[in-house]
């Protein structure tokens, strides 16, 4: 691992009680929920990580611990490195701090997560979707979110699928 | 010389409305600007010089529903799309025709999930759906050549 980023890591564990993971010369930062925003403004305003890089999620259904990892993606200019957050959430509806006042881009990004995972960030100030229609049911990235199907015609059922298929009017 | 000679002056023609209502129909029928997905590329292909789409007076690809005859469905529509759709078809002014491109546009294709309608007749009215993943561009234009055989059929009964 890149020295500067072994110390950004093993500061961001004595002062976050972070688990520090380590693939490949890439930090992985496993954080508890509270530390999220502490963590995110100390990395970018103590060790200039100033570009938000991906904001996204992860379903690991059907285990109920730690259902969902948030994971975020921080990128340092300066240094030339890349940092990696990730906070393990407990339940089916789980909720943790917006990071939108530290970077204005993580709007969107969360936008998306909540579309497809869910996950509620307090205090956002646009909480819609932003990917499927506004009056979906669910959260399609979901692991236990149906998939759907319709019944595929073929000669044999042809005619009985079409008697209840809702065409359009004119 | 030839032609002149044997059939005389060629001032008058006689011919009934019907004819020359659907001949100018089938001869100037303008698509709507309106690509969605892989199909589209094979649409524009039909369109370009190999193809050559402007052989039955259909280069002209209307960016504006209000201008165009034809709606050509080309490629997967997601249930975000369709409202939009329906809202194009909507504006088009009649006579107005649907061909629905490819296995995605005519019943979903490969995409049987819940994202993605389950061929765009669900949605609006279609007159000929066109089978392929995609199709080729003579797949197309063979279409568009059936489109263009139920036009010239239809009736002056029938537009009242």
């Amino acid at each position: 691992m890149n020295e500067t980023l072994e110390r950004i890591s093993k500061d961001m564990q004595e002062r976050f009680a972070a688990e520090i993971s380590e693939y490949a010369g890439d930090s992985t930062v496993i954080l508890t929920p509270e530390y999220v925003l502490d963590a995110v403004q100390t990395l970018r305003d103590e060790y200039h990580f100033n570009m938000l890089v991906d904001i996204t999620a992860v379903d690991y259904w059907p285990d109920q611990e730690s259902r969902f990892h948030m994971v975020y993606h921080l990128y340092s200019m300066l240094n030339n490195l890349f940092i990696r957050l990730r906070v393990p959430l407990n339940g089916n509806a789980p909720h943790l701090p917006t990071v939108e006042k530290l970077y204005p881009a993580a709007n969107w990004k969360e936008r998306e997560v909540w579309d497809m995972f869910g996950i509620t960030f307090d205090g956002h100030s646009d909480p819609r979707r932003i990917v499927m229609p506004y009056d979906w049911q669910g959260h399609p990235l979901r692991k236990d979110y149906p998939l759907g199907y319709e019944e595929v015609q073929f000669t044999f059922n042809a005619a009985e699928i079409d008697k209840r298929k809702p065409y359009a009017k004119e | 010389m030839g032609l002149e000679a044997k059939t005389g002056n060629m001032g008058v023609v006689t011919t009934t409305l019907e004819n020359v209502v659907n001949w100018s129909r089938t001869n100037s029928m303008w698509p709507l600007l309106f690509g969605l997905a892989c199909c589209a590329i094979e649409m524009m292909g039909a369109q370009a010089s190999s193809y050559d789409l402007s052989r039955f007076g259909m280069e002209l690809n209307r960016a504006s529903p209000r201008q165009s005859d034809l709606m050509i469905v080309a490629g997967r529509v997601s249930r975000k799309m369709a409202p939009v759709l329906r809202q194009l078809y909507d504006q088009m002014p009649d006579p107005k025709w649907v061909l629905a491109m490819g296995d995605c546009a005519s019943c979903g294709g490969v995409f049987n999930n819940y994202a993605v309608v389950q061929g765009v007749d669900e949605v609006v009215p279609v007159d000929v759906y066109v089978s392929g993943c995609p199709p080729r561009p003579e797949g197309l234009i063979h279409g568009l050549l059936t489109l263009h055989e139920k036009v010239k059929k239809e009736k002056i009964t029938h537009w009242a």
